[in-house]
């Protein structure tokens, strides 16, 4: 199989869907500059630069989806979605709804999300469980190049809002734009899986709301979402040498979450972690608990997710954000007690 | 006021040599992230700076580096910062984009439009609290189609606010040319607003003074707030180390990379008519060209143009520069002092 990096295949797999299906459009700022290879393939009638007005043409992308068109909206990273939020929470999530099930809005909004490159609390964040606490709004996290292809071709077939993220740490374009800019001086913990990976030639859709078993393991469930997921598996390679046993499912989708999943895993191991790059509290490591508790299960819980606002400091940041450390302290103590 | 160039020039040229420090730390990797450079921006920047009073707020973009500077916030503490140490200037939470000086009355963000709001805010608080005093918002063209920015110029007017709404237009947002995304013209919409507006040259200290000064008296004598768009450049790009920016200083190297996929998204079946994908391709060489061209070999630099008004008096001149450059090799030699333990911290 050929191997791509991760924003190669996400590109690749899009361009597979807009050769097939001429509804697909494509804006967002810089566009013209940042998805070039789209504009020369589909021409500047598909793909477009928008003005700095993210609520305005956000909010233009949920009636064109109602009425024909497929937009795929970048929002360059997720952060800024702050100011366009009402086109989404009060606009896309609900029209199916108010509308009696009679009209959908098939919208993807693509952004880049996450940290680990210093670049501070307000471009850093990861925003996933926050998203997905709004009904109508399904939410996917990729953390493989062969899941970010399969997972934007489902989001492009899907009938309501999908708001598609791809971690910096994995996105080589974005990582460059962000934190390298070309610099040899510079490095990041990169997950080498997750940024470059084997890649069919002709995609097929990974279902939303599907989970996958990333590692088999018996005494503990780890269950994490993008970058997460990586360190995850790093943390539970060397918790096996200590005779820990770990499983680690990588959700994919938070909303809608893969119950079955989660709660057949956790049924069989009895413990929970949750590694979760978005913050703690309210959120997508909150909702595990809960969703586990509901299906009668009895567990032990623990989570290791980002603790406050972000710093910039990149050693501050190293410790708010989840790491191998955190993780395996975390597992250890589940373990004990 | 006739302008003092000579404390005019201090200003700008020890903003400058500190941007031209910290571009330094960022290539050596001492700097995470990404970095704005307010280079370009000085004669703007210190023509209302050296206007402000005590009282007088400050919101500013993600290029705060000169406003803070030239305001008077430690160059030491700042660069710290920047290098993400404890005893930064917000103990390397925040970083270049998110600067903060609550006794200068000073905030940033790294939100598009975000210093429109804020700089209300600070008018409005100044109003009731500190007569007299004045906010200024700093932004980008680009900014001009950010809604909150448009709909806080309606605010700072229907409640008559003290304003000093500064536009650094220097043409560009990131990789695209603002014309091309923004309708009519930026002084018809401040105009629209019931506000003056007015355009000068930002390069030109003398000019930009004279507006300034005409704006800053507008505010403090509560006639409400004012708009300025004054042209600029960026010669250092958008960000460092933008990949547009790379391929304008080395072509052959960074075009190689570029080059191969838009072929191939040229020859693939499906898409386009090759007449329109032909099209696109030059669109993006043009593109790219001007970028080059206009974004990063940029006209008139402000402080060489302040300094021909300076060099009759050539030993002064000399004098002023020798003794600024020290002051910031003294700044970057204290900032990368090794911290301080602090008591009762474990090592
Ligand atoms: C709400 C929001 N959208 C997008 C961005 C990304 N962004 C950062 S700077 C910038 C361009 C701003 O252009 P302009 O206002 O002209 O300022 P300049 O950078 O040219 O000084 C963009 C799009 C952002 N920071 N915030
Ligand atoms: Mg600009």
């Amino acid at each position: 199989m050929r191997k791509l990096n991760f924003s190669e295949a996400a590109e690749d797999a899009l361009a597979q869907a807009m050769a097939q299906d001429k509804h697909i459009i494509y804006f967002g700022e810089d566009v013209v500059a940042n998805r070039r290879n789209l504009l020369v393939r589909f021409g500047k009638d598909r793909v477009r630069n928008t003005p700095i007005s993210e609520s305005a043409f956000l909010g233009a992308a949920v009636t064109a989806a109602m009425s024909g068109l497929r937009p795929v909206v970048e929002i360059m990273i997720i952060d800024f979605i702050a100011v366009a939020m009402d086109a989404l929470l009060n606009h896309a999530a609900k029209i199916e709804t108010f509308s009696g099930g009679k009209w959908n809005v098939p919208l993807v909004v693509r952004a880049a999300c996450g940290g680990g490159y210093g670049d501070g609390g307000q471009h850093e964040q990861s925003l996933w469980g926050w998203l997905a606490h709004i009904p109508g709004l399904s939410v996917v996290v990729p953390s493989t190049p062969a899941d970010a292809g399969g997972l934007i071709l489902a989001a492009l077939e899907h009938p309501n809002p999908v708001i598609f993220l791809e971690h910096k740490l994995l996105a080589e374009n974005w990582l460059d734009f962000m934190g390298t800019g070309g610099r040899k001086t510079v490095q990041f913990d990169v997950p080498v899986e997750g940024a470059r990976g084997p890649a069919p030639r002709k995609w097929q859709q990974i279902p939303i709301g599907q989970a996958v078993e990333r590692r088999k393991g018996s005494d503990l469930t780890i269950i994490s979402i993008g970058v997460g997921v990586h360190r995850a598996l790093e943390a539970a390679d060397s918790l096996d040498e200590q005779g820990i046993s770990v499983s680690v499912i990588d959700l994919r989708t938070i909303s809608p979450l893969d119950k079955g999943a989660i709660i057949e895993s956790v049924a069989k191991t009895g413990r929970l972690l949750v590694v979760d790059e978005d913050y703690e509290s309210f959120g997508l490591s909150g909702e595990l608990a809960a969703i586990t508790l509901e299906a009668g299960i009895p567990l032990k819980y623990n989570r290791v997710c980002t603790m406050g606002t972000i710093p910039f400091s990149r050693e501050l940041e190293d410790q708010a954000l989840p790491n191998v450390q955190r993780i395996k302290k975390a597992a250890v103590s589940l373990m004990e007690n | 006021m006739q302008p003092d160039l000579w404390a005019l020039y201090r200003l700008m040229l020890h903003s400058r040599l500190f941007e031209n420090a910290v571009i330094h730390l960022w290539d050596e990797g001492l700097i995470s992230g990404e970095m704005h450079m307010g280079i370009g921006e000085e004669a703007i920047v210190a023509g209302i700076v050296s206007q402000l009073i005590e009282g007088d707020a400050l919101a500013l973009d993600h290029r705060g580096t000169p406003p803070l500077l030239m305001r008077g916030v430690d160059p030491v503490l700042l660069l710290r910062e920047f290098l993400g140490r404890p005893d930064g200037l917000c103990a390397g939470m925040g970083g270049h984009m998110h600067l903060f000086s609550r006794e200068h009355l000073a905030a940033s963000s790294g939100i598009v439009g975000a210093s429109g709001p804020a700089a209300v805010g600070f008018a409005l608080s100044g109003v009731l609290q500190r007569p007299g005093t004045l906010a200024v918002a700093f932004f980008g063209e680009g900014s001009m189609n950010q809604g909150m920015l448009l709909e806080s110029m309606n605010l700072a007017v229907v409640w008559n606010l003290p304003v000093l709404f500064v536009c650094k237009d220097n043409g560009w947002s990131i990789s695209t040319m603002s014309p091309s995304m923004t309708g009519g013209n930026l002084l018809d919409r401040a105009h629209g607003f019931g506000m003056p507006g007015i355009a000068v040259d930002g390069n030109d200290i003398e000019s930009f003074y004279a507006v300034g000064e005409e704006a800053v008296q507008r505010a403090r004598n509560g006639e409400g707030p004012t708009f300025i768009r004054a042209s600029c450049s960026h010669p250092e790009g958008h960000m460092l180390g933008l990949q547009l920016q790379r391929i304008a200083r080395q072509p052959l190297k960074e075009m190689g990379e570029i080059a191969g996929p838009l072929l191939r998204s040229v020859t693939r079946v499906k898409g386009a008519s090759l007449r329109e994908r032909v099209e696109s391709v030059k669109e993006i060489l043009s593109m790219l060209g001007k970028t080059i061209k206009e974004e990063y070999i940029p006209g008139d630099d402000p402080l060489k143009l302040t300094r021909q008004k300076l060099i009759k008096d050539e030993s002064r001149l000399d004098d002023l520069e020798r003794e600024v450059l020290q002051e910031i090799e003294i700044v970057v030699e204290q900032a990368l002092e090794p911290e301080e333990l602090e008591l009762g911290r474990t090592q």
